[in-house]
Parts: structure tokens; C-alpha cells; sequence
């Protein structure tokens, strides 16, 4: 039954995948109570130099002294130097992150998961739908497409957000509205200062706005467990195929690497296997959503 | 393989090369069981043993483990060299040894190799010993009751001496060293040798269907027996710190009074435990006890053999030996295929 080598022999240099390396807070932008930007340079320009990621990649993030944890990739891979994270404060790590200066350093592993599959999407018209903090890692395959504009055909991002004071990126967003090759399409459920000019409404209602190929299409969807609920339900509404609807999955990825179990579900391991799953693949595997 | 016979009387002296090829750990007694320990007499070496109390693995992932020391100047420093210390595990069955190949798949041999594991493992010189099976073992529905790899040496009793197996060229060296104590085994030391593993394979009194589970499991997975699995389990993950292929771990950061400076330690975890898949901001997505029960044996009974052929179950017995609340793979199986009619809900009923 088993046919592998008998001890694993290993090249002479063994990478540590679990080796952190420095980098320093360049900037932090305060863009929402609770949701900073923190742009980070590594402290290596080597490892600047070297650095690669996919759009939908994310990194184990080191607040040195209180622990790690697993923080989507926010910037594209186009944009070399700065790495950016949209960063919620939620747990142990990311409180202890929201009290550092700027200029600390912190510890930075990766990229890891398997990330959008971008080659295969190229050629493609592309539908990027983010609900709430969903726009965290879907602006990295924004600006993939926005970069490499030639291989995609229509762009089109629908954002819907509570408000437009929780909206992720607002002004970067707001000014994307105005150019042509992209159709950016935000969306507030409410809007209490009454300054808001454009769409009011929920997410799916952007919906009535457009129409697809859904043989030359290909759909990002990240959010909430409600806008999944609801965009779904639209998306194969418009016939979409299953296995061209993409999403991003959230779980406790404590290694990265396919190894702690921590970020199981059903029998995949978001890490490695994800955190992009389609559609096909979550209805096939248990306790997804 | 080149294949040797080495007489029972001269393994007193064959050990006693061993200490050249690092700590030795083997089998001696410890309470009702047995452990693998440094023996202070050879004496203590149980050469027939059930099974030890927890697997070999916890000389290759140690319960804790520092991986890094960490200074927020500095930055992380990995303890690699820490890994690199020589060790001879002997006296380990063929299903720990199994445990231990399959430690490979995931930590050697998948994407992103794990350097303290390698570096342990390769450090690690393994001596198998056969065993003759109790009612816990399931080590024969396991395809885990013969191993071809993975040790140096494998010694079978065949009465008055064991047959030796050179698996690699350490296991050489330490024959070699041992001067001449092997002899060449004859026709007659074979067919003893075949007669004694027909008899091992007869001694199961535990045998299990695995025939077609992933798809029983797949058509279970909303059965009423989880919930009834659950409502008895502790979950104090007992099972998966005895278990040989149970390898789910924690990573924390320790920091020195009045300091950032500390080690990142991982330590053995369990997806019986709650906070298992609990993320920031308070989700967890195995809630329920029985949903944590039920992913356990999927992770071994399905997810595995889709990834890499074969269930991460090696049929030890030890998760038969130490649930409290009878959850194991014996009883799990045989519910789910129907072929234990009332165990699990039974219980239910009386709670």
C-alpha cells in the first residue's frame, strides 16, 4: 500500500516554513473604527525583493510577544515593496497590533493557500462581489485585473457595506467610479448623513443592474454567511456555473502549512486547499457555511 | 532486504551497540501499561508488550515543543539544532511504525516539509519487534500488522532466534558494529517464520470492514449516531493524544515576566477540544461535541484515504484502551455500518 522512500531525505538547506521574517510598519491609515490599513515593508530587501503573492493569498501575521494569526492579503501582487493588510481588531493578535506605533516591527510568513486561480480567469469577464469586510482580499484581485486590464474582459465590482462611514477603501473606491474600464458599483444598506451619491440598498439589489455570460464569466464572492446566503441564490439565478462561482473561507489557520488542523473543514484544510473554494466545492464538503 | 538471523541469546549484546546510534528509548513497564523510556537495566525491556500507553510519536512531535526564541529587536531564532539529537527507538510494532510512515506523508513528504520533524525522524533510528495481537489490536483491518519500510531493523521471533530485517544502511552499520553475531537464515528459519505470521494474522479477534466506508460515511453524515456519539463523549481528547497518526497541534507565544521577549512553543492539541476551530471574534464551526466526535472520524476514515490513499488509523487499540466513554474506532465503525445494533443510542436514552 505505501510506496514512498523509506526516511524522507530532505535537501541539505531546509526552509523553515515557520520562520517569521521582520518587517516594519511603514504606515497605518485608519480607514474605519476597528479596520486599519497597516502597510508593511519587510526589514530584508531581499526578501522584498523576492516576494510573490496571488490575489486571495494570505499571511501569518506575528505581533511579537502575543501570537500569530492569519491575515488576508489586501494589496495586489502588481504593486511591488508595500504589503498591505486591512486588519480587523477581533482577537489576542490583533488588539496587541492595533497598540503598536508606526515604525514597530512585527513578523510577517508566507503567502499561503491556494489563492484566486487568476490564469484560469484571465480571458474572462470578472465579477467581484464583496459584502463588508469581504473587500479585504478581494482589492488584491481588483487591482490584479485593474493592472493586467488587457487579459479580462468587463470588470465589475459590486461593494455593498452598512454604511458609508464601515465602507473598506471608501475614497480609493469612490474615485475607481469614475473610470472606464471599470464598473464600480457601490452600495450602502443606509445612509444616515443623507451625503451618500450612490446606490442605497442591499448587496443583491445591484443585481437588477447587470447581466452575464455565464460561459465566460467568472464571480469572487466574499462576505458575511448572509451575503453568500443571498448573492448565491442570485448568481444562480443568472445561471452561473458552480464551479465558476469563487469564495473566500475564514478559519483559525494557525501553521499555514497544511499541518496544525486547526483550519479543517469536512476533510480539506482551508490553508492548503483553500481558503479559495467554488461554489461545486463547498456544497461537497460538510460544514463549510 | 538483505535479511539476517540473530539468536535470542545474543540480543543482550546486540543492545549494547545501540547507545552508539543515540538515546535508546524501548518499552518497559510503567502502572498497568507499558511506556517507551530510557531503561536504566536491560532487564526492563518488555519484548512482549501490548502496546505503550502513548505511540512513538512523542519522540518525533514532542507534547512541547520551543520552535523559535523571539526578542522584539531580534526577531524569531529557530531551535532547529534542539531537533538533531540521535535517538534509537526499539522494540516499536509494525502499526507504530505505520503511524510513523504516515507522520511522513504530512510532515516530510507533503507541501511545506516540517524541519523539526525531518530533522527528528532522520535522527531517529527505529527497531521493529512483532507482536501477537489482543482484542483491541485491529492492526490487521488496517493493512498495518506487516511493514515493509520505515524501520532499520525489524526483528521477528521465530523461537529460539529472531529473523532480522535490514531496512536501511544504519540499521547496517549497527549489525556491523555488533561483530558476528548474525548468522545467514536457513529454508527451515523461513518457513517458521511463515507459519508464525499466518498465526499472528489468525490471533485478531477484532477485525473490521473498511470495505466502501468513505461512501458509507459520506451517506451517514447526518446520522442520528453522532449525536448519540456526542452525548457521551468527554471530550477530553484523550484519543488523540494516544493516537499514533493524530498530529493537530497548538501554537503559543510565551513571553518572560515584564517582557516581549519568550518562545513560540506548539504543543499537542485535539479537535476534540472546543476552542479546536473557534476563529477571532467568538465563531466556532464545531460547536456541538458531537459535530467534534463525527469530524475526527472523518478526517481519518475519509478525508485521508481521498488525500493519501489509506485511513490514518494504523488499529493500535489505544483509543479502545483509554475512552472513557467507549468512543473508539471499533465502536464507531461498527455503528455506522449497522453492524452494532443500540451501543451508541442506547446510551441516549439513558441520559
Amino acid at each position: 500500500m505505501e510506496t514512498q522512500a523509506v526516511q524522507p531525505r530532505p535537501p541539505e538547506h531546509m526552509d523553515n516554513p515557520y520562520q517569521p521574517n521582520m518587517a516594519r510598519i511603514v504606515r497605518i491609515h485608519r480607514m474605519v473604527p476597528d479596520n486599519y490599513l497597516f502597510q508593511l515593508r519587510f526589514v530584508d530587501d531581499a526578501v522584498v525583493e523576492n516576494w510573490e503573492h496571488r490575489p486571495g493569498q494570505f499571511v501569518e501575521l506575528s505581533v511579537i510577544g502575543t501570537g500569530e494569526a492569519p491575515i488576508s492579503i489586501s494589496s495586489p501582487p502588481t504593486r511591488k515593496g508595500i504589503l498591505e493588510l486591512c486588519i480587523r481588531r477581533a482577537g489576542r493578535v490583533t488588539n496587541a497590533l492595533y497598540r503598536l506605533p508606526t515604525n514597530a516591527l512585527v513578523g510577517i510568513r508566507g503567502p499561503y493557500g491556494n489563492g484566486f486561480p487568476v490564469e484560469e480567469m484571465e480571458g474572462n469577464d470578472l465579477l467581484i462581489i464583496a459584502g463588508g469586510l469581504g473587500m479585504a482580499p478581494l482589492r488584491s484581485l481588483l487591482w490584479y485585473a485593474l493592472d493586467n486590464r488587457e487579459k479580462f474582459g468587463t470588470v465589475t465590482l459590486m461593494y455593498g457595506s452598512r454604511s458609508p462611514a464601515e465602507m473598506l477603501f471608501r475614497e480609493e473606491l469612490l474615485s475607481l467610479t469614475e473610470v472606464d474600464d471599470l464598473n464600480c458599483m457601490l452600495t450602502v444598506d443606509r445612509d444616515p448623513t443623507g451625503t451618500w451619491k450612490h446606490h442605497v440598498g442591499l448587496l443583491p439589489s445591484l443585481f437588477q443592474k447587470i447581466s452575464f455570460d455565464p460561459d465566460r464569466t467568472y464571480a469572487a464572492v466574499v462576505g458575511p454567511p448572509i451575503v453568500y446566503k443571498f448573492v448565491l441564490a442570485e448568481l444562480l439565478k443568472l445561471n452561473f456555473h458552480k464551479d465558476r462561482i469563487l469564495m473566500s473561507l475564514e478559519r483559525r489557520m494557525k501553521c499555514g502549512v497544511g499541518k496544525c488542523g486547526h483550519c479543517s473543514v469536512g476533510y480539506k484544510y482551508t490553508c492548503i486547499h483553500g481558503p479559495v473554494f467554488t461554489y461545486w466545492d463547498a456544497i461537497n464538503l460538510p460544514e463549510i457555511v | 532486504m538483505k535479511i539476517l538471523k540473530m539468536s535470542k541469546n545474543n540480543l543482550d549484546l546486540f543492545v549494547s551497540v545501540l547507545p552508539a546510534f543515540g538515546e535508546v528509548y524501548a518499552p518497559v513497564k510503567r502502572g498497568d501499561g507499558y511506556a517507551f523510556e530510557r531503561p536504566s537495566l536491560w532487564s526492563d525491556v518488555q519484548m512482549n508488550y501490548s502496546r505503550t500507553i502513548l505511540p512513538p510519536k512523542k519522540l518525533l512531535l514532542p507534547p512541547r515543543e520551543i520552535t523559535f526564541v523571539f526578542d522584539p529587536d531580534k526577531g524569531f531564532r529557530d531551535l532547529l539544532a534542539e531537533a538533531s539529537k540521535p535517538q534509537v527507538l526499539f522494540g516499536v510494532h509494525s502499526y507504530d511504525i505505520y503511524g510513523l510512515n504516515i507522520l511522513d506523508r504530512v510532515f516530510a513528504q507533503a507541501k511545506y516539509p516540517d524541519p523539526y520533524y525531518i530533522k527528528r525522524r532522520k535522527a531517529t533510528a527505529v527497531i521493529g519487534v512483532d507482536f501477537v495481537p489482543d482484542e483491541k489490536h485491529c492492526a490487521g483491518s488496517m493493512n498495518a500488522d506487516f511493514v515493509d519500510h520505515g524501520f532499520d531493523l525489524f526483528l521477528s521471533d521465530i523461537g529460539d532466534s529472531y529473523l532480522m530485517l535490514v531496512g536501511t544502511s544504519r540499521g547496517d552499520d549497527m549489525v556491523v558494529m555488533s561483530g558476528c553475531l548474525m548468522q545467514q537464515p536457513t529454508a527451515a528459519d523461513f518457513e517458521e517464520y511463515k507459519k508464525r505470521s499466518r498465526a499472528r494474522r489468525d490471533a485478531y479477534t477484532t477485525r473490521l470492514d473498511l470495505d466502501a466506508l468513505p461512501e458509507i460515511l459520506e451517506m451517514e453524515y447526518h446520522s442520528k449516531v453522532w449525536d448519540d456519539f456526542g452525548s457521551k463523549c468527554l471530550s477530553c481528547g484523550s484519543c488523540s493524544m494516544v493516537c499514533p497518526t493524530c498530529y493537530c497541534f497548538d501554537i503559543g507565544d510565551e513571553t518572560d515576566l515584564g517582557s516581549r521577549a519568550g518562545r513560540r512553543v506548539r504543543s499537542w492539541d485535539s479537535c476534540l477540544l472546543k476552542t479546536h476551530a473557534l476563529v477571532a471574534g467568538g465563531e466556532n464551526f464545531r460547536e456541538e461535541r458531537s459535530s467534534r466526535v463525527k469530524f475526527r472520524f472523518y478526517h481519518k476514515q475519509r478525508g485521508f484515504v481521498a488525500e493519501y490513499g489509506r485511513p490514518s488509523c494504523v488499529g493500535c487499540g489505544r483509543c479502545v484502551a483509554v475512552c472513557p466513554a467507549e468512543i473508539n474506532i471499533i465502536t464507531v465503525i461498527e455503528t455506522i455500518r449497522g453492524e452494532r445494533d443500540g451501543n451508541a443510542s442506547g446510551a441516549t436514552a439513558s441520559s
